[in-house]
C-alpha cells in the first residue's frame, strides 16, 4: 500500500458550531506535493466542504497562509516531505485573526492598516512629466527593494506576540510597506506617513523578538523595518526637541 | 437581496481592472467607482507575471519596430490601428507606473533597464527582476488606495450581468463570506476578469482563471472573438505547469533536446549563437517554439518523465551572479517546486497553456457591442494579439487598454439612463437560480472529476496541433460533460465562504467556453499562429484573414461569424525569424 499521511484539519462553520473542531483525513504521502496539494486532495476527493483560500500555487499571491503544527506557513511553499508521515499534520487557520470559516481568516483589519500607512508615492509632481522616468540608481533601488517583496500573506502577523495582545497594532507587514515607500528615493511623503504610524501605540510594544522576520517566506525582514522606523522616529523626535524650528 | 449602486462598476482587480479604476477616478473624481473582485485584488493572477512589460523607451528603438514585431508575431490577425495606438501609448503608461512607484530594474545611470524578449527585434521589455507582474500589481493596488472615490467589494463573485433594453445595468454577485446574493447596479460595467487557462490540464494559470467574464458577456449577448487562439508557453515545469519565464532565454538560456542539441535550429528559427540574438532561436515567438517541441517529440528526441515528455532549459552558463540579480524567482521556483538548482542543473520544461488571445470582442476603446459594457485585459479581445501574443505585451495591454476602457466608460456614464425596473426582476431570477443550486442535494457528479475530464479532453482535442476530427470529438465529449454538470454533487451545505459552490459556477463557465474554443477552432480551416490544423497546414488569407466572432444562439448553441481584420501599414507577409 502506498504511504499515507494524516491531516487534522480545523473545521468551523459559524452557523452550526460554536467552537472549531479537528477533522481527520488520510491522504497520499506524495513526495511531489506541498501541503496545499494535500488539502486540495481532500477537497477534490474526500470532502468538498473543507474550506481554505488558495490561487497561484507558486508562493506569490499570498492567499494560502495557515498554521501547520502550530507554525504559520505558506502552505503552497512547504513540501509534505518536511513532515514525518507517521505523525499527523495539524492544519489550522492563522492565529490572532478572527476566523470566518474552517481555515479562512478575516483579514479586513490588515487592509485598513495598509491604507492608513499611505502605501503610495507622495510628492507634488512638479518635476514629473509623462514622457520621462524618475532616475533611480540600482543602489537607491536596493535601499527599499527587500521591503517591496511583501506578498501580504499575514504569516508575520500570526507570529507576532504584540498582535496577539494588541490587535490594533499596525503590525510587521504594514510597517515594512510604509518603510518601502519612506526609503524610496522618489518619495517625499515620509513625514505624512510617520504621522499615521505614530498615532498607534503598538509600535513601542514591539520588543524586537524578530519572530516576524524569522517566519516571513519572502525574506522581507519586517523586524528590520520596525527597527529602522523606531530609530528614524526617535531621531526625528530628538531633532524636533533640539531644533524646535526643525524639519517639520 | 440587498441592492447596491454606483456609476461605474469594474469587475476584476488585476492589472487591467485596477488601471481602469484609477483612470476613471482621475478622469471623473465626482463619479462613484467600484471594483468587485472574487479575490482580494493583490491576489489576482497578474501577480504571477514574471518576465516584463514592453514599451519603447530607448533611443535605439522605434514605435514602428514595436508595431511590426507585434503584427508579425500575431500572424497578421491583429487590428493594426489597435497595435498603433498600443505602441504609442505604452511608454506613457509605463512611465506613469514608474511614477507610481513600481520598482523597475535600472541601469547604473538610473534609467530603467530593458531586456530582450521573444519575437521582439529590439530590447524593450521593462522588468522588475523576474517578478514584474507582482510589482506592477502591488504598485497599482497600493496606489489605488489613495482614490477615495473608488469603493471595493472584495471577495464577491459576479454570477450574472444585468442587461436591460440592450444596455448593461450592473451585475448580480455573491458575497462569498456570507453567501448572500446582491445586485450592484451601475450605469456602466467594465469586465477585467482575466483569462481561462484552467480549462486545460497543464497551465501556468492560477485556480481563479476560469474565464468568468467571457462567459458572463457571452451569455449576455456579446460575441467572443478569436477564441480558437490559445497560447502554449514553451517553458513550464512538467509536474505543476509553473512558469519558467521567457526572461531565462532573454538572459541567454538554451533549449536542448535529449542529446543536448539546441533543436530550434531545425525549425526555421535561425542558427545558434552563444549569446541571445533578437527574433532568433530561443527568442523566437511562443507559437513556433511550442510547435517545435511537438515536432521534436515526434522525432523521438525529447526526454520522458513521470509527467510526460520534456526538454531541458539550460541556464547554467549565465552564472550565479546574473541569475541571482535578474532571475532570482526562477531559482526560488526551481529549488522549491522542481527540487533542483538551475545554477548547477538543467531545468526540465514542456509547453503549457498560458494565455488566451481571444476574449470579449471590444473596439479600440474597450467598448463591447452591448451599450455600457466594456472589457479590458486578458478577458477582452481588442485585437492586439491576433493569432499569437508576444511575451511582455500583455501586462502593457492591461495598462493601455485598462486606462482606455476606464476613461471611455467614465465618459459614457454621463448620458446613460438609470437602470430600469426590468433589472430588478432579472436580479431576482438570478437569486433564485443561485439559491436552488446552493440548496441542491440530489447530485451525483463530483466537480473535480468533471473538471479534470474537461481538461484532458481539451488537451487532446485542442492542443498545440488540432484537426477537424479531434475538435469534433472533443465537442462531443464536452456535450456529454455539460449534461453531467447538471447533476453536480455539492457537499458543502454552509452559506459561509462556500468555495465548493463557487467552483460549481466556475466549472459551468469553463464548460461553456471550452465548447466555444472547439467550435471556433473547427470552423477555422487554416493554420495561423497558435491555431495549427494538421488537416489544413497553410495560412489562408483569402478566407481567414478575419476575426471569428462566437455568438450564443437562443437554444444555447454556438454560432460563428467573421469580421475583417484592420490593416493600416503592414500588408500580410511571411513571418521570418532567425538572422536575416
Ligand atoms: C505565470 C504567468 C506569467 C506571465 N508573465 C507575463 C509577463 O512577463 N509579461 C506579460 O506581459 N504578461 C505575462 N503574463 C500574462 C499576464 O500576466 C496576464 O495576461 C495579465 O496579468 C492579465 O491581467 P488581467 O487584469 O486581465 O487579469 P487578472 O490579473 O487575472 O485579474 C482578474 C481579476 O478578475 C477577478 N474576477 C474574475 N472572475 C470574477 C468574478 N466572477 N467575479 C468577480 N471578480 C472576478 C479576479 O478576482 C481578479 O481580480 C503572464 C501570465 C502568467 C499566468
Ligand atoms: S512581511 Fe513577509 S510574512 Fe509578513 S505579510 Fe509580508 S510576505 Fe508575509
Ligand atoms: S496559493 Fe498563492 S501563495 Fe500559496
Amino acid at each position: 500500500m502506498a504511504e499515507t499521511i494524516r491531516l487534522e484539519v480545523s473545521r468551523y462553520r459559524p452557523e452550526v458550531e460554536s467552537e472549531p473542531t479537528l477533522q481527520s483525513y488520510e491522504v497520499p504521502y506524495n513526495k511531489d506535493w506541498v501541503i496545499l496539494d494535500a488539502l486540495n486532495y481532500v477537497k477534490n476527493q474526500i470532502d468538498g466542504s473543507v474550506t481554505f483560500r488558495w490561487s497561484c500555487r507558486m508562493g506569490v499571491c499570498g492567499s494560502c497562509g495557515m498554521m501547520a503544527n502550530g507554525e504559520p506557513k505558506l502552505t503552497c511553499a512547504v513540501p509534505l516531505t518536511d513532515y514525518d508521515p507517521t505523525q499527523p499534520i495539524r492544519i489550522e487557520p492563522l492565529q490572532f485573526f478572527p476566523v470566518v470559516r474552517d481555515l479562512v481568516i478575516d483579514m479586513s483589519s490588515f487592509l485598513e492598516k495598509l491604507s492608513n500607512v499611505k502605501p503610495w508615492i507622495i510628492r507634488d509632481d512638479v518635476e514629473a512629466t509623462e514622457a520621462v522616468e524618475f532616475r533611480q540608481t540600482p543602489v537607491e533601488l536596493d535601499a527599499y527593494k527587500q521591503f517591496s517583496m511583501c506578498i501580504n500573506c499575514m504569516i508575520c502577523y500570526s507570529a507576532c506576540p504584540v498582535i496577539g495582545l494588541e490587535p490594533e497594532f499596525t503590525g510587521p507587514a504594514a510597517i515594512a510597506l510604509a518603510q518601502r515607500y519612506n526609503l524610496d528615493s522618489r518619495d517625499k511623503g515620509k513625514e505624512e506617513r510617520m504621522d499615521a504610524l505614530d498615532a498607534h501605540e503598538g509600535l513601542w510594544g514591539c520588543t524586537f523578538v524578530g519572530e516576524c522576520t524569522k517566519v516571513c517566506p519572502k525574506n522581507v525582514d519586517p523586524a528590520g523595518a520596525i527597527q529602522l522606523y523606531k530609530m528614524g522616529s526617535a531621531t526625528d523626535y530628538l531633532k524636533s526637541m533640539l531644533l524646535p524650528w526643525g524639519t517639520k | 437581496m440587498a441592492s447596491y449602486s454606483c456609476d461605474l462598476l469594474i469587475v476584476g482587480g488585476g492589472g487591467a481592472g485596477l488601471r481602469a479604476s484609477i483612470a476613471a477616478a482621475e478622469a471623473r473624481p465626482d463619479l462613484d467607482v467600484a471594483v468587485v473582485s472574487k479575490v482580494y485584488p493583490m491576489r489576482s493572477h497578474t501577480v504571477a507575471a514574471e518576465g516584463g512589460a514592453a514599451a519603447v523607451i530607448k533611443s535605439t528603438d522605434s514605435l514602428e519596430a514595436h508595431a511590426y514585431d507585434t503584427v508579425s508575431g500575431a500572424d497578421w490577425l491583429c487590428d493594426q490601428d489597435v497595435v498603433e495606438a498600443f505602441v504609442d501609448e505604452a511608454p506613457r503608461e509605463m512611465v506613469q507606473l514608474e511614477h507610481w512607484g513600481c520598482p523597475w530594474s535600472r541601469e547604473p545611470d538610473g534609467t530603467v533597464a530593458v531586456r530582450p524578449f521573444g519575437g521582439m527585434k529590439v530590447s524593450r521589455t521593462w522588468f522588475a527582476a523576474d517578478k514584474t507582474g507582482f510589482h506592477m500589481l502591488h504598485s497599482l493596488f497600493q496606489t489605488s488606495l489613495k482614490y477615495k472615490s473608488v469603493k471595493r467589494y472584495d471577495e464577491w463573485f459576479v454570477s450574472r450581468l444585468l442587461v436591460d433594453d440592450g444596455r448593461c445595468a450592473g451585475v448580480v454577485a455573491v458575497e462569498i463570506a456570507t453567501g448572500e446574493v446582491h445586485s450592484i447596479l451601475a450605469k456602466a460595467v467594465i469586465l477585467c476578469t482575466g483569462g481561462c487557462g484552467k480549462i486545460f490540464p497543464f497551465t501556468t494559470n492560477a485556480n481563479i482563471k476560469n474565464g468568468d467574464g467571457m462567459a458572463l458577456a457571452y451569455r449576455a449577448g456579446a460575441p467572443l472573438k478569436d477564441m480558437e487562439f490559445v497560447q502554449y508557453h514553451p517553458t513550464g515545469l512538467p509536474a505543476t505547469g509553473i512558469l519558467i519565464t521567457e526572461a531565462t532565454r532573454a538572459e541567454g538560456g538554451w533549449l536542448v533536446n535529449k542529446d543536448g542539441y539546441r533543436y530550434l535550429q531545425d525549425y526555421a528559427l535561425g542558427t545558434p549563437e552563444p549569446k541571445p540574438v533578437h527574433r532568433t532561436m530561443e527568442l523566437g515567438p511562443r507559437d513556433r517554439l511550442s510547435q517545435a517541441f511537438i515536432k521534436e517529440q515526434e522525432r523521438g528526441r525529447t526526454l520522458e518523465g513521470p509527467y510526460g515528455h520534456y526538454v531541458n532549459l539550460d541556464i547554467r552558463h549565465i552564472g550565479e551572479t546574473v541569475i541571482d540579480k535578474k532571475l532570482p524567482f526562477v531559482r526560488e521556483l526551481c529549488l522549491k517546486y522542481a527540487n533542483l538548482d538551475p545554477v548547477h542543473e538543467v531545468i526540465p520544461v514542456r509547453p503549457v497553456v498560458h494565455y488566451i488571445m481571444g476574449g470579449v470582442h471590444t473596439d479600440i476603446h474597450g467598448a463591447t457591442p452591448i451599450a455600457g459594457l466594456y472589457a479590458a485585459g486578458e478577458a477582452a479581445c481588442v485585437s492586439l494579439n491576433g493569432a499569437n501574443r508576444l511575451g511582455s505585451n500583455s501586462l502593457t495591454e492591461c495598462l493601455v487598454f485598462g486606462a482606455r476602457a476606464g476613461r471611455a466608460a467614465a465618459e459614457y456614464v454621463d448620458g446613460a439612463p438609470a437602470p430600469g425596473a426590468a433589472v430588478e426582476a432579472q436580479a431576482s431570477d438570478e437569486e433564485r437560480r443561485l439559491r436552488s443550486l446552493m440548496d441542491k442535494t440530489d447530485g451525483t457528479e463530483r466537480i473535480a472529476d468533471l473538471r479534470s475530464e474537461m481538461q484532458s479532453t481539451m488537451e487532446e482535442s485542442a492542443g498545440i496541433y488540432r484537426s477537424g476530427d479531434s475538435l469534433a470529438a472533443g465537442a462531443e465529449t464536452l456535450g456529454r460533460l455539460r449534461q453531467h454538470a447538471r447533476h453536480l454533487k455539492l457537499e458543502d451545505r454552509s452559506r459561509t465562504f462556500n468555495t465548493e459552490f463557487i467552483s460549481a459556477l466556475e466549472l459551468d463557465y469553463m464548460l461553456e467556453l471550452a465548447e466555444i474554443i472547439l467550435r471556433s477552432g473547427e470552423q477555422r480551416t487554416e493554420s495561423r499562429g497558435a491555431h495549427q490544423r494538421t488537416d489544413f497546414p497553410a495560412r489562408d488569407d483569402d478566407n481567414f484573414l478575419a476575426h471569428s466572432l462566437a455568438y450564443r444562439n437562443d437554444d444555447g448553441s454556438v454560432r460563428i461569424e467573421y469580421s475583417p481584420v484592420t490593416i493600416t501599414k503592414w500588408p500580410p507577409g511571411a513571418r521570418v525569424y532567425g538572422k536575416q
